[in-house]
């Protein structure tokens, strides 16, 4: 026993040893915060977007959404334990899709359209094709020790899931079987997000970091600390060189990857709520945060200022999605109201 | 591709797993920030003027709008 702790100890002091380096090499690069480089650009002014639709339907608290590729349907899980596919342009909801366990927090609509997944405490993502008569269950896919806390299809046969029990997973749809397990993290994973150019992804954890992966080999590429709470929400900036998350320490910050470092934070002492939920308009000018104070309120990216807010739902609001084309913005909420705005 | 069961993972597992990555990490060269930011800050401005958030849509091209009542006779 006094062997494993000797050593413990001094894989720790390696550890320490190696973060002062990784600290010190990030330090002799930050010549610059983001405000500092965007001294000169014009402020956005007030963002007052409206609210144009109210989609009412689940019958309980809604815990996601997911915009489809082609930016009109877009598909809602709840714990009344049914999916909605709605279309946008009209209101009406096209199909429902009932799920076996209601305890659902994830949901995800392939580029293709075909297919919807979903999951939840109940560790199973479930992957349903809805061009049938009636939405059948293409796959359950079954190995995770922990609830599914984010699931992002790359394609009608692969799939990406993050987890409760600290990894996240890469599954091939055609055989239902695991192709890669990404282990690094050392809390729950509780969100992830797809790069534009396919070739990694970055997950956010309860152990306050972000990780950036190599889809195809599996290794962690790039670790980002900095929140002092979990990472509820993570996003790609539009061009693939920078990273949105969004915590439960009330903040939002932006990593460059190349810097690899933390570039700007987005937070207001007024803002006493977690962000449970963010997405970027297409420019990446804005961000839309959503917190538990029944809001979704608005940050410049450049400027790291709240340039206004979305306000109109009853409850949390615990998911925020921008669709391809920019259009506009859908807050899903605890009130079991989702709101369109542009 | 090996399964690794996390629930088995020890302490030890986990200090040589977060050594091991940090071995990997502190070899990454990294930019200046002035010069990332400079890039965030070209990317947005370049793409502002079509950002429907950002400027807004004219009423009729909006496909969220509300459709407009029925006239009954």
């Amino acid at each position: 026993m006094a062997a494993e702790k000797a050593e413990i100890d001094a894989l720790k002091k390696e550890c320490d040893g190696l973060r002062t380096k990784i600290e010190a090499a990030r330090k002799a690069v930050n010549d610059s915060t983001m405000t500092d480089a965007a001294g000169g650009v014009d402020t956005v002014g007030r963002v007052q977007l409206k609210l144009r639709k109210t989609l009412k339907g689940h019958l309980a608290k809604i815990y996601a959404m997911h915009w489809a590729a082609d930016s009109r349907q877009m598909v809602s899980a709840s714990q009344d334990g049914k999916l909605l596919i709605w279309d946008t342009f009209t209101g009406n909801k096209l199909i429902a899709v009932p799920l076996k366990s209601a305890w659902v927090m994830s949901v995800a609509f392939a580029p293709s359209g075909n297919l919807v997944a979903s999951g939840g405490l109940d560790n199973i993502c479930t992957v349903y094709n809805i061009k049938s008569a009636s939405p059948k269950t293409l796959r359950e896919l079954d190995a995770h020790t922990g609830y599914l806390s984010c699931c992002r299809f790359l394609s009608d046969s692969e799939i990406l899931t993050a987890s409760g029990d600290t990894t996240c997973c890469l599954w091939d749809l055609e055989t239902g079987k695991q192709k890669i397990i990404f282990t690094n993290h050392i809390g729950d994973c509780m969100s992830l997000a797809l790069s534009p150019d396919g070739n990694t992804f970055i997950s956010g954890a309860c152990d306050s970091l972000a990780k950036l992966w190599d889809l195809r080999e599996g290794t962690c590429k790039q670790t980002f600390s900095g929140h002092t709470s979990d990472i509820n929400a993570i996003s790609f900036f539009p061009s693939g060189n920078a990273v949105i998350t969004g915590s439960d320490d009330c903040s939002c910050k932006m990593y460059d990857l190349r810097a690899d470092q933390e570039v700007t934070g987005y937070q207001d002492t007024s803002l006493n709520a977690g962000v449970t939920s963010l997405a970027l308009s297409n420019s990446g000018r804005l961000i839309f945060a959503g917190y538990d104070d029944f809001n979704c309120h608005i940050w410049d990216t450049l400027k790291g200022e709240k340039v206004g807010v979305l306000s109109g739902h009853d409850n949390r609001v615990s998911c925020t999605g921008v669709p391809e084309d920019g259009m506009g913005v859908c807050t899903g909420s605890w009130d079991s109201f989702l709101k369109l705005w542009n | 591709m090996p399964v690794i069961n996390v629930d088995e993972l020890t302490d030890k597992d986990k200090a040589v797993m977060e050594v091991n990555q940090k071995k990997l990490e502190v070899k990454l060269e990294r930019w200046l920030t002035s010069k990332c930011c400079e890039e965030v800050k070209e990317y947005i401005q370049a793409r502002e003027e079509e950002d429907i958030l950002v400027k807004g849509i004219p009423e009729e091209k909006n496909p969220f709008k509300e459709k407009g009542g029925c006239v009954i006779c």
